[in-house]
């Protein structure tokens, strides 16, 4: 089992664990990831290693509310536990100091982004970064990210904290002030990672994406995470997560990572049923 | 010998009617009763050269089983078993019978060849039942330690041959469960999980430690394994599936056999949403390939609740590597089978697969299986609806040992081993089962298991490691 010592709420529906996984702490690197399980009754969910300490052996994982599953772990409190936690999976990113580089986080695609761009600070580059949410209540981190960025630019789609804008925006901005920037990092929903490769395309800067698709085993077992790229299909699990944006069929990825919606939702509104039921049975018993 | 009248037919196996089991997951065959076993094993001619023994991969000392069962003596018939195989109630259900040991049962030249696999199957249920627990004699404890990666059969059995020779194993599974391909592959009806689960009890109860959630090469690579183990056996599986790089096959609803089946299997899929994960309920699903996978997938399919299930398969019925038994069950539930006929393309729409284009194919000449070469026939292609199609077209090892350690790999990524200790070209570590072969049976998986374990502890006995740079350098 593995236990969850801490607990903390980054924004409305993000929340952060501290587990203990000492196997996964041990060899844990940024860009890597884990498979979790809830419960026996859980699905297998990939998550990425947000941070790890491997002396005291644990991990900690960041997740956005999105669905059932999910929806569950964030009722999980201290001193509850995993089923399982498999990993540490996929390759990890490739730190060097690459001499200017971007980095951009949108939404829970923040909590990724920040390992790497302190490994990449550490490396000794000099590091932009841009994080940006659909409003203030969904941005956190911004402390973290300055401390290792020369540059910051925050943005929000409703104007509500730093600027109004996507992220692709401050990008391009960026991108045409530093036509020196060597790579570019971009992390975040599939749509945005989608507009930031078109962003950086007609500059040419090699960009980044780390994908999370839809997996199962997280081993290479299945096929089911696979993404069509130039020069044929790529597992994610295994052969990724990170990949030359440029090169990703998007649209595809798109379509496979909605593909089960309905199933999603229904399963949703099981969940949140259930715990409306119990929420009034608690009132009730009050 | 006295003479006696031998029935030329075999004891049916009473199984759950077609119409009614595709509504369920519960087992198809219901074993034999306490009689039908006797009367099946009496068909037994206890010839004085038996040609089944060496039918049997593990060289089961299959007459004088038969003979035990005859005599009503289960107990002894199932000890002679677990004297070379000790997954008997796995063996008896999914064994290729027809091409091993009932293949050259001599009564095969004249009548139907004894039921041994339904007879091994019953006297294994008929232990979990009534029999003794067995008798865990704890060998000598030999201070030495052994890393066994991978808990499917060939892991399972080779950890349990370890552990009765005092040695002290610990089992590093990838997954969330052991059992390997029979628990993630092989599905319910064919494979209770109580059987899986009853078979990895006895060998924990033989003092094996089972760490799941462990991707060794990920989480720890051999090497460093090597540092707290005095041997390693190596015994991952082929999990990597084939696809067949065809347009449209990243389309939504296009599955690997392996997705398909572990959504299902190991996840429960059937039981959403109460179990989390989902899998797509096709009307029509297409399964390609003609092996025992696409024969669990196409009736799986029906069960999950498909309207058509379809078998695309390139050759003739004739060259189907599936058990017979299966290919049988499959048409008696409805599947139907497009023989001669081999994908072309996938079309869909809006992400979503809704029919593969196929071309109806010739035989030609034998090709290097031996088995008549498909040839396409031009101008032959058709479309056959669907919005479920499963690719179960074979698999490979998964790189992930190989790519974290250095070892000697052959074709399609199998490990090298000396077949006759399976050794590996790396001092220390052995393998078996489908990652020296590729995709094979569970049987031979356990062959080579127990050749690998006596190999094994002499090395953790005595130390000596000859003939590793002899490894075999052919693919098998
Ligand atoms: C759907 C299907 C149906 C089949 N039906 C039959 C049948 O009817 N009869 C028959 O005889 N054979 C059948 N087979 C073949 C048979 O299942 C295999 O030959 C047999 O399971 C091989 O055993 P194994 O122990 O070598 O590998 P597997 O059963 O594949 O087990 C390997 C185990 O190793 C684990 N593993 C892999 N990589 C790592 C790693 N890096 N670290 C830790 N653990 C790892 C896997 O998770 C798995 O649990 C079938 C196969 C399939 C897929
Ligand atoms: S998740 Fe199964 S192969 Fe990647």
């Amino acid at each position: 089992m593995y236990r969850i010592i801490h607990k903390e709420i980054l924004s409305e529906s993000v929340k952060l664990f501290i587990v203990e996984a000492p196997v996964v702490a041990r060899k844990a690197r940024a860009g890597q990831f884990v498979i979790v399980r809830n419960d026996e009754y859980g699905e297998r969910i990939p998550l990425t290693i947000a941070d790890y300490d491997s002396e005291a052996g644990t991990i900690t994982l960041i997740f956005q509310e999105v669905g059932k599953s999910t929806m569950q772990m964030g009722t999980f409190e201290v001193g509850d536990s995993y089923e399982n936690i498999a990993g540490p999976l996929g390759h990890a990113t490739e730190i060097e100091n690459y001499g200017k580089v971007v980095m951009v986080g949108g939404g829970v695609g923040i909590a990724p982004i920040f390992p790497i761009t302190r490994a990449l600070k550490q490396a000794g580059n000099q590091v932009i970064s841009i994080i940006g949410a659909r409003s203030k209540e969904l941005l956190f981190w911004e402390g973290r990210m300055q401390e290792y960025s020369d540059e910051l630019i925050v943005c929000t789609d409703d104007g509500s904290a730093g600027r109004k804008a996507l992220v692709t925006e401050p990008l391009k901005e960026v991108l045409e002030a530093n036509r020196d920037a060597a790579k570019v990092w971009a992390i975040g929903p599939a749509i945005m990672m989608k507009f930031t490769c078109l962003t950086t395309k007609p500059f040419n800067v090699p960009t980044i994406v780390s994908l999370n698709t839809v997996m199962v085993d997280g081993t290479g077992m299945c096929g089911g995470c696979r993404v069509a790229m130039e020069g044929g299909a790529r597992f994610v699990c295994v052969d990724g997560p990170e990949f030359d944006g440029h090169i990703v069929d998007w649209d595809i990825l798109l379509e496979r990572m909605s593909f089960y919606r309905s199933e999603e939702q229904l399963a949703t509104k099981q969940w949140l049923d259930h715990q409306c039921k119990l929420d009034k049975a608690a009132e009730a018993a009050e | 010998m006295p003479q006696k009248k031998i029935n030329p037919t075999r004891t049916p196996m009473p199984e759950q009617p077609a119409k009614e089991r595709i509504r369920n997951f519960n087992e198809v065959t219901h074993g034999y009763s306490e009689e039908m076993a006797v009367n099946e094993a009496i068909r037994c001619l206890q010839c004085a050269r038996p040609t089944c023994i060496q039918g049997c991969p593990v060289n089961i000392d299959i007459p004088r089983f038969l003979a035990h069962v005859a005599n009503q003596e289960f107990q002894d018939a199932i000890d002679v078993i677990k004297k070379t195989n000790c997954l008997p109630a796995i063996t008896g259900r999914v064994c290729p019978q027809e091409n091993q040991c009932e293949g050259v049962c001599v009564l095969a030249k004249k009548y139907e060849p004894v039921a041994i696999g339904r007879v091994e199957r019953f006297v294994a249920d008929w232990e979990a039942e009534h029999g003794k627990p067995a008798a865990v004699n704890p060998a000598k404890p030999s201070g030495k330690k052994a890393a066994v990666i991978g808990a499917g059969p060939a892991g399972l059995t080779a950890a349990a041959d370890l552990a009765k020779k005092g040695h002290q194993v610990t089992v590093f599974e990838a997954l969330h469960k052991a059992g390997g391909v029979l628990s993630y592959g092989i599905p319910d009806f064919r494979l209770p999980t109580d059987v899986v689960r009853r078979e990895v009890d006895y060998v924990t109860s033989l003092g094996v430690e089972i760490k799941k959630d462990f991707v060794v090469g990920m989480a720890a690579t051999i090497d460093e394994l090597l540092e707290e183990y005095d041997a390693i056996f190596i015994g991952t599986g082929a999990g990597l599936p084939w696809f067949l790089g065809l347009p449209g096959e990243n389309l939504g609803g296009v599955y690997s056999a392996n997705e398909y089946l572990t959504r299902s299997n190991l996840m429960k899929a059937y039981l959403f949403p109460k179990y989390d994960t989902p899998i797509a309920i096709g009307e029509r699903v297409i399964t390609i390939g003609g092996g025992n996978t696409a024969m669990d997938a196409a009736r799986t399919a029906l069960r999950l609740g498909a309207r058509d299930s379809i078998i695309v398969y390139r050759r003739s019925k004739a060259e189907m590597p599936a058990r017979a038994e299966e290919v049988e069950h499959a048409g008696q539930e409805g599947v139907q089978f497009h023989f001669l006929t081999s994908p072309v393309a996938y079309h869909g729409q809006k992400g979503r697969v809704q029919s593969l284009e196929c071309i109806k194919n010739e035989l030609g000449e034998p090709d290097a299986s031996g088995r008549r070469r498909p040839v396409p026939v031009e101008g032959s292609n058709f479309q056959i609806e669907a919005d479920v199609i499963i690719v179960a077209i074979g698999q490979s090892p998964s790189p992930i040992i190989a790519k974290t350690t250095q070892i000697d790999t052959g074709k399609g990524g199998i490990l090298l081993v000396d077949k006759e200790t399976m050794k590996t070209s790396k001092k220390g570590v052995f393998a078996g089962g489908d990652i020296i072969t590729g995709g094979a049976t569970v049987i031979l998986a356990m062959g080579q298991a127990k050749i690998a374990a006596a190999a094994m502890d002499e090395y953790l006995r005595t130390g000596i490691w000859e003939k590793a740079e002899e490894a075999d350098t052919e693919s098998a």
